[in-house]
């Protein structure tokens, strides 16, 4: 004989929830028998009726302390285990919630399935009824029965009672589900906070490799690339210095070739201090932002007013947002004839502001520049904020928090 | 015994060594001793008390300032040996504790700047001599943490003027760089120092420690 799927699976879940209901009876039950045993202690210690009452007393009290704890564990393997619902693991400190459920909501649940079993039980002998009748030996019947009628009904009742079992069990299940996850469970702005934090950790896990990474380049251009072409540049200006009676051909080769690998490192050096500079690491915001400054090609005034220097992140944001920012001027603020850069700290805020006389008219949304730059502060949680009205003059501001 | 000056060389990059070699030996100098970290220096140096120490700020072990403090060191132990610093960016603050102490012998130049190597031996030679060589790079970081008050009186020949005062070039070599005489220089000079209100001199190198001591930089 085949069973169908249909019926397999509700037998399936059936068996199921019955298993889970039963696991839960004892664990659910633990409680309450402690608290039985402590009150009955406690009675006698009161009436005085019992010597060693108050020396047992703390036993069951320490074990429902025990229990409220423990059981939080049993109860998680009991829903992964039988449900398939993984509940997270509670903090020691979230007392209220596992003291809630295991003295409390879990002895109310272990009452409904206390009387759920014993329905299905009595179900299950009703409907055994006319076996009883005729298996049990005549003597030890209380009273008989009749036959037809009487045995029939209770028959039916047991049917009946048994049919309503799935039922409450599978109602059962779900409730002991939703009270556990509303227990036990994380809550959505719980679930959310975590998640806040581990992104938070992560970005600045990825803001410090990549610090790392521009480090890591800055020195190996600098023993490698740098030197050697430090190295061309002398050795070619030697050969221009020394060789005087070359050709006037040969001469202007050599010439050229002091000319661009002078430019070669001119543009190495630059990219170098776009990416990390090494006097950020060594000496800090205010030593960077001078070396900045000064190359700029317009005047730029200069005030950096720092107690202390700020985290290695935020002075790598700070000193590109100053970089990109004096680039922004030279290139695009039309007569723009002087520039000022100022760098406060103010609690745990890092702020820096820059601002030109010239035209105005910038607009963040468009070049990839101040694009860039927006991005950078707002991977620290920065803060961008930019006033550049046409015809001048233009101020950005950004803050950057670093803890103190 | 025909006087030679001496140097000694200090740089942890062995391919730069050997072209700085080159160009001490080019400016008339005897190399006496090569080294390659602060501690190697400072033991030539104690040996061989040399005219000037040819020294790069980024060495062994820790690859940050060995160079600027070996440098402080010479200058306080031997006053007689003049020291020439060689650095990947320059520091503003790094110039200001080298003239502190001592009045010229001093020199802090970009590393890039021994390519040109014509303008690389004339201040080596100023600073062996007892003057200054200060790099533009230096002059002007200096300048921006004066950009205000008198300074905003001087006009811009003026202030291209008082950058190359500041490096520690003579009225010759300021008029050779300007393409102007040394007359016109004068003059912007005499300007400068009555604006700035800064005492006249006439050694150069006590010139070039009134500017930088107006900029912010020595005693």
């Amino acid at each position: 004989m085949t069973i169908p799927p249909r019926l397999r699976r509700a037998l399936a879940r059936l068996r199921r929830d019955i298993l889970f209901i039963a696991a839960g009876v004892p664990l659910h039950l633990v409680s309450p028998l402690l608290f039985t045993w402590a009150g009955i202690l406690l009675a006698r210690t009161l009436a005085a009726t019992s010597s060693n009452a108050p020396a047992i007393l703390p036993a069951p009290l320490a074990l429902l302390v025990v229990a409220g704890y423990g059981l939080t564990e049993t109860q998680r393997w009991r829903f992964r285990a039988l449900c398939g619902v993984d509940l997270p693991r509670l903090r020691f400190t979230e007392k209220k919630r596992q003291f809630g459920y295991n003295w409390l909501v879990g002895p109310l649940l272990g009452v409904l399935e206390a009387l759920l079993l014993a329905l299905a039980a009595a179900g299950l002998a009703a409907v055994l009824i006319l076996v009883w009748i005729w298996a049990i030996p005549w003597q030890w019947r209380i009273e008989h029965p009749g036959y037809a009628t009487r045995a029939t009904l209770v028959t039916l009742l047991g049917l009946a009672a048994l049919a309503a079992v799935p039922a409450l069990a599978a109602g059962l299940v779900r409730l002991e589900n939703i009270v556990g996850r509303a227990v036990l469970g994380v809550s959505w702005a719980d679930e959310l906070a975590q998640r806040v934090e581990d992104l938070t950790e992560s970005r600045a896990g990825a803001v410090d490799a990549a610090d790392a990474e521009r480090r890591r380049i800055e020195r190996d251009l600098h023993d490698g690339a740098q030197q050697r072409l430090v190295s061309l540049a002398l050795n070619l200006g030697l050969a221009k210095a020394t060789l005087t009676d070359l050709s006037p051909a040969a001469r202007e080769a050599i010439e050229a070739a002091h000319r661009e690998a002078k430019e070669a490192i001119e543009e190495l050096n630059s990219l170098v201090r776009g990416l990390h500079p090494a006097v950020l690491d060594e000496l800090g915001l205010d030593a960077a932002l001078s070396g900045l400054a000064a190359r700029a090609p317009l005047p730029v005034r200069l005030r950096v007013d720092l107690p202390e220097r700020a985290g290695t992140a935020v002075e790598g944001v700070a000193y590109f947002v100053v970089s990109e920012a004096l680039t922004n001027v030279a290139k695009h603020a039309r007569e723009a004839t002087r520039a000022d850069v100022t760098v406060t700290r103010l609690g745990g805020i890092l702020r820096v502001v820059i601002a030109d006389d010239g035209m105005g008219g910038a607009d963040p949304a468009r070049g990839t520049g101040l694009r860039g730059l927006v991005q950078r502060v707002r991977s620290v949680d920065g803060t961008f904020w930019m006033s550049s009205p046409v015809g001048g003059p233009t101020m950005m501001s950004v803050e950057l928090p670093c803890p103190m | 015994m025909p006087d030679v000056k001496r140097a000694v060389i200090a740089e942890d990059s062995v391919l730069l060594r050997i072209g700085l070699v080159k160009v001490v030996e080019m400016a008339g100098f005897e190399v006496a001793a090569e080294a390659g970290d602060a501690q190697g220096l400072l033991t030539a140096v104690a040996a061989h008390r040399p005219d000037v120490a040819v020294v790069d700020v980024r060495m062994p072990p820790d690859f940050t300032d060995e160079g600027v403090r070996a440098a402080l060191a010479i200058r306080r132990e031997w006053p007689a040996t003049a020291v020439l610093l060689l650095s990947q960016y320059v520091e503003e603050r790094y110039a200001a504790d080298l003239l502190a102490a001592n009045t010229g012998g001093v020199g802090y130049l970009l590393k890039q700047r021994v390519a040109d190597v014509e303008e690389f031996i004339e201040a080596l030679r100023r600073v062996a001599a007892g003057g200054t060589a200060l790099d533009p790079q230096v002059v002007a970081q200096l300048l921006v943490r004066r950009a205000s008050d008198p300074l905003e009186r001087l006009t811009g020949r003026e202030r291209e003027v008082l950058a190359l005062m500041a490096e520690g070039r003579s009225n010759a070599g300021i008029a050779a760089q300007l393409v102007v005489s040394e007359s016109a220089v004068a003059k912007h000079i005499n300007s400068i120092l009555a604006k700035l209100d800064l005492p006249k001199a006439d050694a150069d190198h006590r010139r070039v420690l009134a500017v930088l001591h107006f900029l912010g930089v020595g005693g």
